[in-house]
């Protein structure tokens, strides 16, 4: 069954829309991330333009993310003033994205930036989160169990602006949570990805914020910030396409449950090092495409 | 003077005019639905005459082009070790639909002097404005669009593909691919008589996005801030319900 989209201007198999947004939902709830740095380039490839894919599949991230938060809120494990100042970062860097993104669809390089970013990026933090399992893995088969020192201070925590975030149970600069939402709402414009994968290390070892946290305070910031992402690309682009984020949605949203059946039976580490594995394998092939004669070499615009 | 020539001229129409296109279509509209996956066209029609057919080959051809837009031709060159955009020309004038069918393959059954002036194969309905300045590069990035459009379905020419029964009756079918733009498709039949055209005959394919997919894309053109966030609404109440219904789930 093909469904024609109306933004998109392609027609696409309905099946296999269902069957993207539903395998993006099963690493999404294996892995409890958002799963558009999967989504995005995959979209690239079944023939959805750019532009379009990145603008849309923040509806999915959106949805997703919104459903993990209220479980989050129920637990209790939102720390609403560092989300809201996450959050504050991310709008401005989500406006800054969203300007970028619309001069380099203008030269013709957005291709070029969003793939760059992905390579970088993925390579980067899937290197980091390999040797980190790794090496968690290998401390936990020779028995030590030695649990790392969390509240060390770091150099960031005693700039100016200090804030209490008693859900964290910190007492640090507002500086360094704002800076990593602008950094974090530039890239998820740019790249159409929610930003998890990024924030959550960054949230853990440059913040101290305690693990339990974590991941509602991203959801809590990720929800909100894509949900303005959204709109300004719908707004400044016209690149939303509501039937593809609609088909991705239903996929998405039962992939995320069977996903999350299957983490709660994968060991902790072996999870992180798999994760690594995805992250770093992708990065790897969108960096082959770079440097890879490619047979065509000429591509239009409009 | 003048009387004779324009008796002559008269004449001459009416010389032209000896051999005539009646000719129709099995849909002159087609709706662009939310299940749209291409659909075919039968253009049919027949040779009109006042006198018995004269000396020469009678040849049809057929060709239905869509909406032309300005394209940007970008190609890309390596630059330390990764491929990047470099060069870029800009083609004023490309239609995102060109299908050209005819009894025989086009070269035979149209002159150079003609195609030119009527602008018939694929290749002289790609115009660029800038082509006084660099004709070698333009041609190579015209032919690109050629190549990436016909490997789409976007362009076809088919010699062959019209079939003329008696020298009188004519039918083909007309592929239209399911990434379609939409717009009014010019449809023009020629008939050609020793590669000249003797008469021509045009009409329009209206293609519309209709019911749903028309709402959609108004929407999101016209009123793009109620629809980015009518998109979120959307995004957020399934959140919602797959969050609940799957709660409800679990309490079983």
């Amino acid at each position: 069954m093909q469904s024609y989209l109306p933004i998109a201007e392609v027609s696409v198999s309905v099946f296999l829309l269902l069957g993207l947004g539903t395998t993006v939902g099963i690493l999404s709830g294996i892995f409890g991330v958002g799963g558009g740095f999967i989504l995005t380039p995959l979209l690239f490839m079944i023939g959805i333009p750019p532009a379009v894919a990145v603008g849309t599949q923040g509806t999915l991230i959106v949805a997703s993310s919104f459903s993990g938060m209220l479980a989050h809120l129920r637990r209790k494990s939102v720390d609403y003033r560092m989300g809201s100042v996450l959050l504050a970062g991310g709008l401005v860097g989500s406006a800054i994205g969203v300007q970028i993104f619309k001069v380099l669809e203008r030269i013709g390089q957005v291709d070029l930036l969003v793939k760059l970013s992905y390579v970088l990026l993925l390579g980067v933090v899937g290197g980091l989160m390999l040797i980190e399992a790794l090496a968690a893995f290998r401390r936990r088969n020779q028995a030590h169990h030695r649990r790392a020192a969390r509240k060390h201070h770091s150099w960031v925590h005693g700039w100016p602006l200090k804030v209490k975030f008693r859900t964290s149970k910190l007492y640090i600069s507002a500086i360094p949570p704002f800076g990593i939402g602008i950094m974090v709402g530039v890239l998820s414009a740019i790249m159409g990805v929610g930003g998890g994968f990024l924030m959550l290390p960054a949230m853990i070892y440059i913040l101290g914020m305690p693990t339990k946290v974590v991941v509602g305070t991203s959801l809590f910031q990720i929800t909100f910030m894509l949900s303005f992402t959204t709109v300004l690309h719908a707004v400044e682009n016209q690149t939303v396409d509501i039937v593809l984020g609609f088909i991705l949605l239903v996929g998405g949203v039962i992939g995320a449950q069977i996903g999350t059946r299957i983490g709660v039976k994968l060991k902790a580490d072996t999870l992180r090092i798999l994760l690594a594995l995805l992250v770093l394998s992708i990065s790897i092939k969108l960096a082959f495409d770079l440097v890879l004669t490619p047979s065509e070499l000429f591509s239009l615009a409009n | 003077m003048i009387r004779f020539l324009l008796a002559l001229l008269l004449l001459a129409q009416t010389a032209n005019a000896a051999e005539r296109v009646v000719a129709d279509m099995s849909q002159s509209l087609v709706s662009i639905t939310a299940n749209f996956d291409g659909t075919a066209i039968l253009i049919f029609g027949a040779v009109k005459r006042n006198s018995p057919a004269p000396k020469g080959q009678l040849e049809v051809i057929i060709a239905v082009t869509g909406p032309s837009s300005p394209v940007i031709v970008r190609k890309k060159s390596r630059i330390l070790g990764i491929w990047v955009n470099r060069e870029a020309v800009k083609i004023d004038f490309a239609p995102s639909f060109y299908a050209v069918a005819s009894t025989n393959p086009l070269p035979e059954v149209l002159s150079q002097v003609e195609d030119f002036q009527r602008r018939v194969s694929i290749e002289r309905m790609i115009r660029s404005a800038e082509s006084a300045k660099d004709t070698k590069k333009i041609e190579k990035f015209a032919q690109a669009i050629v190549r990436i459009r016909d490997a789409n379905g976007l362009y076809t020419e088919t010699g062959g593909k019209v079939k003329l029964t008696e020298g009188t009756l004519f039918k083909t079918e007309i592929a239209l691919p399911s990434n379609l733009v939409e717009g009014d498709y010019l449809t023009r039949i020629f008939l050609t008589r020793d590669k000249k055209v003797v008469d021509e005959y045009q009409t329009t394919i209206a293609v519309r996005k209709v019911g749903l997919e028309r709402w959609i894309y108004n929407l999101a053109h016209e009123r793009p801030l109620v629809y980015g966030i009518l998109s979120l609404v959307i995004a957020i109440f399934a959140g919602w319900l797959a969050s609940a219904i799957f709660r409800v789930l679990r309490l079983n």
